[in-house]
């Protein structure tokens, strides 16, 4: 092997042991036995997951996320699909302006969404509810959407959908049964970032929830200032494979709608 | 059975300030397969879509035998359309892409997957109905295309450049079945297509387009033999052209005086009128080489190339009075040369009626 070759491995692999080196660390940590979110671990055992379990502020707070997470997954995937079929109109003004429109809020800063829907929620009654936080996250989790569904739709040829026209299918026929399906595994995997989002976001959630919408996220956040309980580190791991969970039926949908059929 | 002709009637189609159709007048008969050849940009598949209803005339009307029809959406039009790239629907199996049209038109799934299976046995591809698009190869897609567009017995099918994505082999074998299909189903074909060989092949016109105007339209031998312009002089097949004046134009034959000195006898005709300049078009494979005998004219030429093309050798000419390209057909007078090299001298000779005149 030539020195040039060792040398594109180790980064390699100094790049991904950065990338991961965060997760190595805390996720043994979760099946500690001792109460402090410290090395070295005394023993194994899984109190910490039996905690989360019968604990009532971490129990509500892993079904508070299922519910936002839902909540959002849905609202923010059928409002960034439209938002990307929007986008894909040719006879659009300004289409430049209304996508950076729509991928504004992956820049704009947390905090400065966070107090402004804050104050706005007071306002309107919104504060301190399901609904409140959903709309929140929906906010930042619309970008992915629009991005991944975009990227799906423009994989689709106009010819195809031309054809189906001249087939005799409608307009809406055509979207039903050409576009929506070709479009079906970026609508997928743009739900699952959606979903991710959700799971993730801590800053909104801070500005806008409840006690009574306290996530899985927020409630990580609170326990590792008031008590640093190894607790954290089983949530991260339920996280974290509820994560790769929700990734691998993405995938799973996605290939088996692109897998051939087997040659009769 | 009522004539459904196609009319379009001073159409004209803008894109901003670019005029892509000028004021086409044209009438497709039932039943006749027309091709529109043309360079690209020449307004040929433009003037498609506005049959198939995916782009709208900026003015004139377009109608199907008493209906008129330039503002009715795609999918009411009831057209076959094929497109070059196939357009199948990826996500559907075969029988089902040729399902398609029938399920949109509401007929019982029993009669469906009879006719789905006729459509494709038509096209011979009746084991492959549970492929995907993307298991088959170009040709099949193409087939299943085809299938798809005729399936639901429109009376008129529009084909753009279809099969411009196949290698030559089997482009040939599908302008036969296209053919073939055309004769037996007594369909109306419109067919796109910049390749001059296919339209005349397959035509029973041609419409010949050039900057969004008709040059020339008629059968393929008109078009060949008797080009109007030098645009289709040149572009439907190859030629020599001789510029020249008109001479002398009487029923026995004309006579083209060339600026150097020398006459050409050539086809006379209507058309140009005396001491005009003009253009004589002679077809490389009407000119023979030392052929002896009476010929009408002959010249001697130094040849500059020869290229062996398998069944005729090219060879470049440098006469007198102007340059040849001459298609020398192996299997002609001419194979007693076994070989023409550059440097030779030779005479070349064609007859009077295999010079055609056109406007200079």
């Amino acid at each position: 092997m030539r020195l040039i070759d060792v040398a594109r491995l180790l980064f390699g692999v100094f790049a991904v042991l950065f990338l991961i080196a965060p997760l190595i660390a805390i996720l043994p940590l979760a099946f500690t036995s001792s109460i402090f979110l410290t090395y070295p671990i005394p023993d194994y055992s899984l109190r910490w997951f039996r905690e989360l379990a019968v604990a009532d502020a971490w129990r509500l707070s892993i079904v508070n996320s299922l519910i936002v997470g839902t909540g959002t997954t849905i609202l923010a995937g059928v409002l960034g699909t439209m938002a990307a079929l929007g986008l894909r109109n040719s006879g659009l003004i300004l289409p430049g302006l209304f996508r950076t429109a729509f991928l504004l809020p992956m820049v704009v800063p947390a905090v400065v969404l966070g107090v402004g829907m804050q104050v706005f929620f007071v306002q309107i009654g919104f504060a301190n509810s399901y609904a409140g936080v959903i709309c929140a996250h929906t906010v930042v989790a619309v970008p992915f959407v629009v991005v991944s569904v975009s990227a799906s739709l423009a994989g689709i040829d106009r010819r195809v959908e031309r054809a189906a026209l001249s087939l005799g299918a409608s307009p809406l026929t055509v979207f039903r049964r050409v576009t929506l399906p070709l479009a079906l595994p970026g609508i997928l995997s743009g739900a699952v970032f959606a979903f991710a989002t959700s799971l993730d976001e801590v800053v909104l959630t801070l500005f806008v929830a409840g006690p009574n919408q306290r996530t899985l996220a927020r409630q990580m956040f609170s326990t590792i200032r008031e008590n640093i309980s190894p607790a954290i580190a089983a949530a991260a791991f339920l996280f974290i494979v509820g994560t790769l969970l929700v990734a691998a039926i993405a995938l799973l949908i996605r290939s088996r709608s692109t897998q051939p059929k087997t040659p009769a | 059975m009522a004539q459904s002709n196609i009319r379009f009637e001073q159409v004209n189609k803008s894109f901003g300030t670019l005029r892509v159709v000028d004021d086409l007048n044209l009438t497709i008969d039932q039943g006749e397969f027309l091709s529109l050849l043309g360079p690209s940009g020449s307004g040929k598949t433009t003037i498609l879509m506005m049959l198939a209803g995916f782009e709208s005339p900026t003015s004139g009307t377009i109608s199907l035998g008493s209906q008129r029809i330039d503002q009715l959406p795609p999918y009411k039009r009831n057209m076959g359309v094929v497109f070059q790239n196939y357009a199948l629907f990826p996500h559907m199996d075969v029988a089902a892409n040729v399902a398609f049209p029938l399920e949109m038109r509401g007929i019982a799934k029993a009669d469906i997957a009879e006719k789905v299976t006729r459509a494709l046995d038509m096209v011979q591809l009746g084991t492959l109905k549970d492929r995907r698009p993307s298991q088959l190869s170009g040709g099949q897609q193409q087939r299943v295309a085809l299938a798809r567009a005729l399936v639901f017995e429109p009376s008129v099918v529009l084909m753009d450049e279809p099969l411009g994505a196949l290698d030559k082999q089997l482009r040939e074998q599908m302008q036969l079945d296209i053919r073939a299909l055309h004769r037996r189903l007594g369909l109306t074909i419109v067919f796109v297509t910049h390749d001059q060989s296919e339209a005349l092949t397959m035509s029973d016109r041609i419409a010949v387009f050039n900057r969004g105007r008709i040059e020339q339209i008629g059968s393929p031998r008109e078009i060949y033999d008797q080009p109007h312009s030098r645009f289709v002089a040149q572009f439907i097949g190859e030629t020599n052209l001789v510029e020249g004046t008109l001479a002398e134009n009487g029923q026995s034959g004309a006579t083209v005086a060339l600026p150097g000195g020398g006459t050409i006898r050539v086809q006379p005709s209507g058309a140009p009128q005396q001491s005009q300049k003009i253009l004589v078009s002679v077809r490389p494979e009407r000119i023979r080489l030392d052929k002896g005998g009476k010929t009408d004219n002959s010249y001697s030429a130094t040849i500059t190339d020869a290229v062996y093309h398998g069944d005729h050798l090219r060879i470049q000419l440098d006469g007198d009075a102007f340059g040849f390209i001459v298609k020398a057909d192996r299997s002609r007078a001419d194979r007693s040369r076994a070989e023409w090299s550059p440097g030779d001298r030779v005479t070349v000779s064609f007859s009077a009626s295999d010079c055609w005149m056109l406007p200079a």
